[in-house]
């Protein structure tokens, strides 16, 4: 770790409130046996997967036709997926492909086949981008080695119902898997390695779960940020620089983290040297953290095994770690209403970073804390507090639930629909939003007034769609139309239909 | 020429368009919307591909089948037409000789080719036009991000002594000086003008920002792409698509689908042209650690309006996207510190992948929604921008475009 980042360590836990002299003085311990049952937890994404309906959890599957196309080593997969239709599933034998591949059509399910532990290999050579970019609503993603990238292994951008599993991420750039900006979807089964930043990262997203994956030796293990309703669970997450964080991060579109829930993990032994990029918000993380939760609100921490963590175990803070960076007035810094629930805690601090030990020092100390809370929020609550050697938690209250095991999943149990509700009349919008540019109702611009394409094609929209798909000159006094063959069969038709009701 | 004379002149020529009368008389506002938009129950509404699709949080940031950030519509076809005319119309400045299309020029991408504007009296300003296409979809504006609304955005530029010049007293008076113009805002105000009083500040205001907020620019190459057509784009340019989306170049981080900014300021740390002052940015809104921060401009329309960045210190797009392969910070004045944004790395593009970049983002060029510019305005003055002179060829970046 360089000086640069322990000093930003040390003002981070400085800055956090801490004042010397006070040390971790533990209240006698209370034995009691609770007389009333706990409260049940809710949540505002454990409404909306309840309100979606019952249904099996992580159940849906990215849609097919049945359509199937086999790639084969020394073939190319985006050749296959160009070519493919929504519904289409691409098998990808064992093999080695040098390519980056992009899926800008929905419902496509990219599948490797494995054969005797050999997978199909996408190779960056440490020359190209990013392995796998999808925008299209509907993914699957699976069964792949991905290695050697510079950028990351598979990126999203604002598709939903993706499912990304079952892979080797390993040695590849920023970001192992990245699905940002999407609504519903399911990072589960994968293996991590070797990755600069995240390994896992789920960017301004909704409804996510990242579940059952094994992440190592990278800088952040599973990183949920700007996000909401994401449920992380039984993941193995070992000998990265820190194990899981919860983060706002500053200055982007979507403002606010909150609703997540950390359960069940195995966070052991973080205690990777840190090899972030320099200026990256991870740079900032002090080797030997077990988790850290940055201005993400309603954060609930229960049943995770937090071991061998040598700087702390699960750190609360505000923007303080991220003062890298020029603050947001948008985004609230704290940690809000924080919850820890049971969670097994031990030989965490034993070895503090240099940034941490400082701090510790001025406080008469030498460990570092199991839990601690740089900013001393009064809204949290904890369960059972004197098991754990903590920091900043005197005015946590006891939590009114103990567990949320009643929610399974914060994904819906339906895959969210494609299109906005709102606008489904596509002929409307085609006409005014294209069409439109060249053609008024009754007035000459460009083109001739919908009012004598009216006279000519009266019960004839296919005749419209035809023209307008393959234009010729038809009139002197006007130019020649250009080709809207972007516009698929489906599109030309509607507008064309639209055309001909259209009365002012 | 002097002040005093140029004004004689502009109120000799104001006399002469009320006097004449004959020519503002023939000026009818248009009762159709603009392309682009619907006719429904009198007000104008947008209408696109784009709405086909929804948004996380409705933020109107994602990717390609992304829906659109919150937007100005819902004005009357008059408001938006009259709003046309104001917008041409040098009589909004001191003397007549600056109008809102002398920095925001139709044929050059609503912006005005140069790296610093300029305005009333020739006077050299401090930053860049912005285009103006796809305003309507913006929350913050100027480069700052000091205004959240058109109509307060306007009063900038039009009281500004180095742009327009103008007084409120003295704007309302010429308006409410010709005649054309009070039968113009009777007509496109119907409920609220009233003859005793006049024009108002706010009817000017709502035309203006009418007329700006029907600067829509979806139909590009790239969105016939983004709709489903995949063959919109050459192989090159898909080839700087995924660059330009990948988290090596990261362009796609700030300039999100699909308006291509993600509406946020950035530090992003480029240089001043030859000797002008480090320019703070959003510092002077309060937030000391925004110093020299900007806001993310969209890049839609981004060919038409070189040369870039908040005073034009890139005369092309090649330079404006080497800027961001050669080092984080490395054009940062000696003694300033600045919050440079975390996305700004060292990606080590090559050659081609930047001429790539250049290739994807010379297909968001889109001006089918272009529109007239008036043959006559009310004022009877002759339309102000077009003899704006352009200083030359931009040629490098290194020096000040002018």
């Amino acid at each position: 770790m360089n000086k640069l980042v322990l000093v930003i360590g040390a003002a981070a836990l400085l800055a956090g409130g801490f004042y010397v002299g006070k040390s971790q003085q533990a209240a006698p311990t209370v034995i009691k046996v609770d007389s009333q049952p706990k409260a049940a937890f809710s949540s505002g994404g454990a409404e909306e997967v309840a309100a979606a309906g019952s249904g099996a959890v992580r159940a849906w599957e990215t849609p097919t036709t049945g359509a199937l196309v086999v790639v084969k080593d020394g073939e190319s997969i985006q050749e296959a997926v160009a070519a493919a239709e929504p519904g289409t599933v691409i098998k990808v034998m064992p093999g080695t492909y040098k390519e980056t591949v992009y899926i800008d059509k929905d419902n496509i399910t990219l599948s490797g086949v494995i054969e005797a532990g050999r997978y199909p290999v996408l190779e960056g050579e440490g020359v190209r981008n990013d392995a796998i970019l999808y925008s299209g609503n509907g993914v699957t993603i699976e069964n792949f080695t991905i290695t050697h990238y510079k950028g990351n292994g598979v990126m999203g951008q604002a598709g939903n119902n993706f499912i990304i599993r079952n892979n080797i991420v390993v040695d590849t750039g920023v970001y192992g898997i990245f699905p940002q900006l999407g609504k519903n979807g399911i990072v589960s089964h994968n293996i991590l390695s070797g990755i600069e930043d995240a390994a896992i990262y789920v960017g301004m997203s909704e409804n996510v779960d990242v579940v059952h994956n094994e992440v190592f030796e990278s800088v952040a293990g599973i990183e949920i940020e700007n996000s909401r309703k994401a449920l992380v669970e039984n993941n193995y997450v070992y000998n990265n620089t820190g194990g899981i964080l919860a983060f706002i991060t500053p200055g982007l579109p979507i403002k606010t983290c909150g609703d997540v829930i950390i359960r069940n993990n195995f966070v052991v032994n973080n205690n990777h040297e840190n090899f972030a990029i320099p200026g990256s918000l991870v740079s900032n993380i002090p080797q030997g953290t077990g988790m850290i939760v940055m201005a993400c609100d309603d954060v609930v921490i229960e049943g995770n095994i937090v071991s061998g963590n040598e700087s702390m175990g699960i750190a609360f803070t505000d923007f303080a770690l991220a003062s890298s960076a020029a603050t947001d007035p948008d985004s609230e810094p704290n940690p809000n209403r924080p919850v820890i629930l049971n969670n097994i805690m031990h030989g965490n601090g034993t070895s503090p970073a240099p940034a941490v030990r400082a701090i510790l020092a001025a406080m008469l100390e030498t460990r570092g804390p199991d839990i601690v809370d740089t900013v001393g929020m009064d809204d949290g609550c904890i369960l059972n507090p004197e098991r754990f050697r903590t920091i900043g938690l005197d005015k946590y209250g006891e939590c009114d639930f103990d567990t949320t095991m009643n929610v399974a999943s914060y994904t819906l149990p339906e895959r969210v629909p494609p299109r906005n509700k709102e606008h489904l009349e596509t002929g409307k919008l085609v006409y005014y939003g294209i069409c439109a540019g060249c053609h008024a109702y009754n007035s000459r611009m460009i083109g001739p007034p919908a009012q004598i394409v009216q006279a000519l094609y009266m019960d004839d929209p296919e005749g419209i769609a035809a023209y307008a798909a393959e234009p010729v000159k038809k009139r002197e006094d006007y130019p020649e139309m250009p080709p809207q063959s972007h516009l698929s069969d489906e599109e030309l038709m509607a507008a064309a239909e639209f055309m001909l009701r259209l009365d002012k | 020429m002097s002040r005093v004379l140029r004004q004689a002149l502009a109120l000799c020529v104001l006399c002469l368009g009320v006097a004449g009368a004959g020519a503002g008389e023939r000026i009818r506002l248009n009762t159709d919307c603009p392309p682009g938009f619907e006719l429904s129950a009198g007000h104008c509404e947008l209408r696109s591909l784009y709405q086909r699709y929804a948004s996380l949080q409705d933020a109107g940031v994602g990717g390609l089948k992304t829906g659109l950030p919150d937007y100005r519509d819902g004005f009357s076809p008059r408001q938006i037409d009259l709003g046309r005319y104001l917008f041409f119309d040098p009589l909004l400045s001191a003397d007549g000789d600056v109008s809102c299309a002398s920095c925001h020029q139709p044929d050059r991408g609503f912006a005005d080719g140069r790296g610093r504007s300029v305005g009333h009296d020739g006077q050299l300003g401090t930053r860049s036009a912005p285009s103006l296409w796809n305003v309507a979809f913006q929350q913050r504006l100027f480069w700052d991000a000091r205004s959240g609304s058109l109509e307060q955005q306007m009063q900038g530029p039009l009281y500004d002594p180095v742009e327009m010049a103008n007084t409120p007293a003295q704007l309302l008076a010429s308006l409410n000086g010709v005649d054309t113009y009070r039968r113009l805002f009777a007509e496109a105000f119907p409920d609220s003008y009233e003859p005793a009083q006049g024009i108002t500040l706010e009817q000017i205001y709502r035309a203006i920002a009418a007329f700006e907020s029907s600067l829509v620019s979806l139909n590009s190459r790239y969105d016939q792409y983004a709709h489903g057509y995949a063959d919109a784009l050459t192989a090159r340019e898909k080839e700087g698509l995924n660059i330009f989306r990948s988290f090596v170049a990261r362009c796609a981080e700030c300039h999100t689908p699909p308006l291509f900014t993600n509406q946020q300021v950035a530090v992003i740390g480029t240089p001043e042209p030859e000797g002008m002052a480090f320019d703070p940015g959003a510092e002077v809104l309060g937030e000391s650690s925004q110093r020299g921060g900007f806001k993310v401009p969209s890049l839609r329309n981004i060919a038409l309006t070189a040369p870039y960045m908040h005073s034009g210190r890139f005369a092309t797009l090649r330079e404006a996207a080497e800027f961001y392969t050669l080092g984080r910070g490395h054009a940062v004045p000696e003694g300033e510190e600045l919050k440079i944004h975390w996305h700004i790395w060292e990606p080590q593009l090559s050659d081609s992948e930047l001429d790539r970049l250049v290739d994807f983002m010379n297909t968001l060029t889109d001006e089918r929604f272009k529109p007239r510019e008036p043959a006559l305005l009310p004022s009877g003055l002759a339309p102000a921008h077009r003899t704006t002179a352009r200083g030359g060829e931009l040629a490098s970046g290194e020096q000040n475009n002018e």
